[in-house]
């Protein structure tokens, strides 16, 4: 097991080397212009010049890189090309924004999506199946910005025209500052992430569960004479539970990219808005400095899940 | 009394194909340590009626009784039925890896039945009780292996793990669905002594179910033949194999690999569907003795000369009967 983290460790590494080199590259082959956009309109070449050795943009491509890896191994990512505040900051004060609207809207889908999905795997073809089967494919349809934006249409404009106030528009306030305020921001963002993936999750957790449930262990475990919620929840969910838990892994990392939009809809000051500013901008240093965070988070994300695989399955453990 | 009376036990399932008549009126009993071996082949029903009478079978309509110790099991409510199934009846099954559940380690699997059913007992006598009975069925170094997984044992151990469970409680009866038929050869007798064991230690009954005539040979004391969810044949072990009467048992003895070197006789053609059974006998199609009345009227179970203890259902002549394997 440890031999085994170390290596996944070292991909890990490895990945994020690679995407380093990645966005790198991509910058460069890209036209860019942000010594003369820092300038003015009307700066001179000398000017021009100036701005871009305090930059450190006159330098060799590889010069610049390696300036940005020797930096990064102490923990600085640089400074953003406009305000000169440290990237770390930019993505410190960004961060909590985005792991609220990410680990909420992650427990909203797996508790809606593996709930569901477990009633309709325990009553298939019933009424609650067959609803829940027309709620999953209704939200699954449903890009995350459109229903983001339906959600804003309905629940605030709409509620608040007819004079209940209950949803805001967009913003942020920290969980440190007020709780159900976070909670009341929150709610619209996290919902409009996670119901289309709750949808996924309860069709992957019924698929699971049904499969499971007509295995040899559970007929044994009702011939114990243990409760059948027991049989269905020890014995059955905690085999259909895998490959959730790897659909889970996928999924957190496919997060980055929904949560750009949404934080765009909703107008939350996250990782995701910062990007997206930022690329507007042609600011390298905030792009490398989230890209690779993210990266980060996905490649932790992604050992977490072999970790809990691991857990949950012991014939893992000897591999 | 018998420990198990069943009567007239029907059970069907609905399908998109039509009604799947899968048990068409059996009836046994089966008495305190005595062994009732159910033979037929695969989709005989034999599985089925077990599964019903212990309330394990989802989705069927069901009719008929069975008595366990007083109680109607057919009538019975779920709660009643499972704090009978592992206290009172304990169930074993054709294949053991699958059988028991790959993520909890074996000891966790026999205290938790253990538990289920015996509220005060703490969970390190509850451990040490599972200890004890894996060592009963022979399993070594018990105490170190209590908390391996599944898949550290083999086929044959993971048998005896299923055993030990299924006789946690000490159950009165035993109900062992095809115990040996995944396992070698070797292993299976091994597994069929540690069964025998148990049963002359704690007096249990057990039902057999089997396709194997050597298993059979081995450990009943009674045998039924089913065929397409009826019974053919019922008999001691003995008569059986010696005096049988009907031909589906005298074709499922032929078809047995015998030391004389006499070649096999298969049971030509393939059981009937269950969804539309053809009138008269289930087996008059494959049957060689067949005559005209075999596929007009169903023959009903009777003694075999005179002998209730020997039944079958057949129109031949119930007063010759013919030696097959001997």
């Amino acid at each position: 097991m440890l031999v085994f983290l170390i290596r996944r460790i070292g991909h890990g590494i490895l990945v994020l080397w690679l995407i380093t080199l990645a966005v790198f590259g991509l910058f460069f082959v890209a036209p860019s212009n942000v010594a003369q956009s820092l300038a003015g309109r009307q700066a001179t070449p000398e000017t021009i010049a100036l701005v871009k050795h305090r930059l450190g943009l006159d330098l060799p491509i590889w010069r610049q890189y390696l300036n940005f890896i020797e930096n990064a191994a102490h923990g600085n990512l640089g400074f953003d090309y406009y305000h000169q505040v440290p990237v770390t900051t930019i993505i410190g004060q960004a961060l909590p924004v985005t792991v609220s609207l990410a680990l909420g809207a992650a427990v909203l889908w797996l508790l809606l999506g593996v709930f569901n999905g477990v009633i309709s795997a325990v009553h298939p073809r019933s009424l609650a199946d067959r609803g829940l089967t027309l709620f999953s494919l209704f939200f699954y349809s449903f890009p995350s910005f459109l229903l983001g934006l339906l959600l804003l249409y309905f629940l605030y404009f709409r509620l608040t025209l007819a004079g209940f106030e209950w949803f805001p528009a967009g913003g942020y306030t920290g969980i440190t500052q007020e709780l159900g305020s976070w909670v009341q921001h929150l709610i619209l963002p996290w919902l409009a992430l996670a119901l289309l993936l709750a949808a996924t999750y309860t069709r992957l957790t019924r698929g699971s569960m049904l499969d499971v449930l007509g295995e040899d262990y559970i007929r044994t475990a009702r011939s114990k004479g243990i409760r059948e919620s027991r049989v269905v929840v020890r014995h059955g969910l905690r085999s259909a539970l895998t490959p959730v838990v790897t659909q889970f892994g996928i999924d957190l990392g496919q997060l980055v990219g929904g949560v750009v939009v949404i934080e765009s809809v909703f107008s939350l000051p996250g990782l995701g808005k910062t990007a997206v500013t930022a690329i507007n901008q042609q600011d390298l240093p905030v792009i490398i400095g989230i890209v690779l965070f993210a990266s980060a988070a996905v490649v932790v994300a992604n050992i977490l899940v072999d970790i809990v695989y691991a857990v949950l399955d012991p014939r893992v453990r000897l591999h | 009394m018998a420990l198990l009376e069943v009567q007239d036990l029907r059970v069907s399932f609905d399908t998109p194909d039509g009604t799947v008549r899968a048990v068409r009126g059996l009836s046994f009993s089966v008495d305190r340590g005595q062994t009732l071996a159910v033979v037929g082949e695969s989709g005989s029903g034999k599985s089925v009626a077990t599964q019903t009478i212990t309330g394990l079978t989802r989705g069927a309509q069901i009719s008929g009784t069975a008595y366990f110790e007083g109680t109607d099991l057919i009538s019975a409510d779920a709660a009643t039925l499972r704090r009978l199934r592992g206290a009172e009846i304990g169930m074993i099954f054709q294949d053991p890896l699958s059988s028991l559940h790959p993520h909890y380690r074996i000891g966790w699997q026999i205290v938790e039945m253990i538990q289920a059913h015996d509220h005060e007992i703490s969970k390190r006598a509850a451990r040490r009780r599972a200890a004890d009975l894996l060592t009963l069925v022979g399993i070594p170094r018990a105490a170190e292996r209590i908390d391996d997984y599944p898949h550290q044992f083999s086929g044959g151990m993971r048998q005896r793990v299923m055993i030990a469970m299924a006789m946690a409680l000490d159950p009165a009866l035993l109900i062992a669905d095809e115990p040996t038929t995944a396992l070698d050869v070797t292993v299976q007798a091994q597994v069929l002594n540690v069964m025998r064991r148990l049963q002359e230690e704690f007096g249990t009954a057990i039902i057999l179910i089997t396709h194997d005539l050597g298993v059979v040979a081995e450990m009943s004391d009674e045998v039924i033949v089913m065929y397409a969810g009826a019974m053919m044949e019922r008999a001691p072990r003995r008569d059986i194999f010696y005096r049988n009467h009907h031909p589906y048992t005298q074709g499922l003895l032929a078809s047995l690999p015998a030391q004389s070197g006499k070649r096999l006789t298969p049971i030509a053609g393939s059981p009937p569907s269950l969804i539309n059974l053809p009138k008269g006998c289930p087996f008059a199609a494959r049957c060689p003795h067949v005559f005209d009345r075999c596929r007009v009227e169903t023959p009903p179970a009777t003694d075999v000369q005179g002998d209730p203890r020997h039944q079958s259902a057949c129109w031949l002549d119930h007063n010759v009967t013919e030696a097959v394997a001997s």
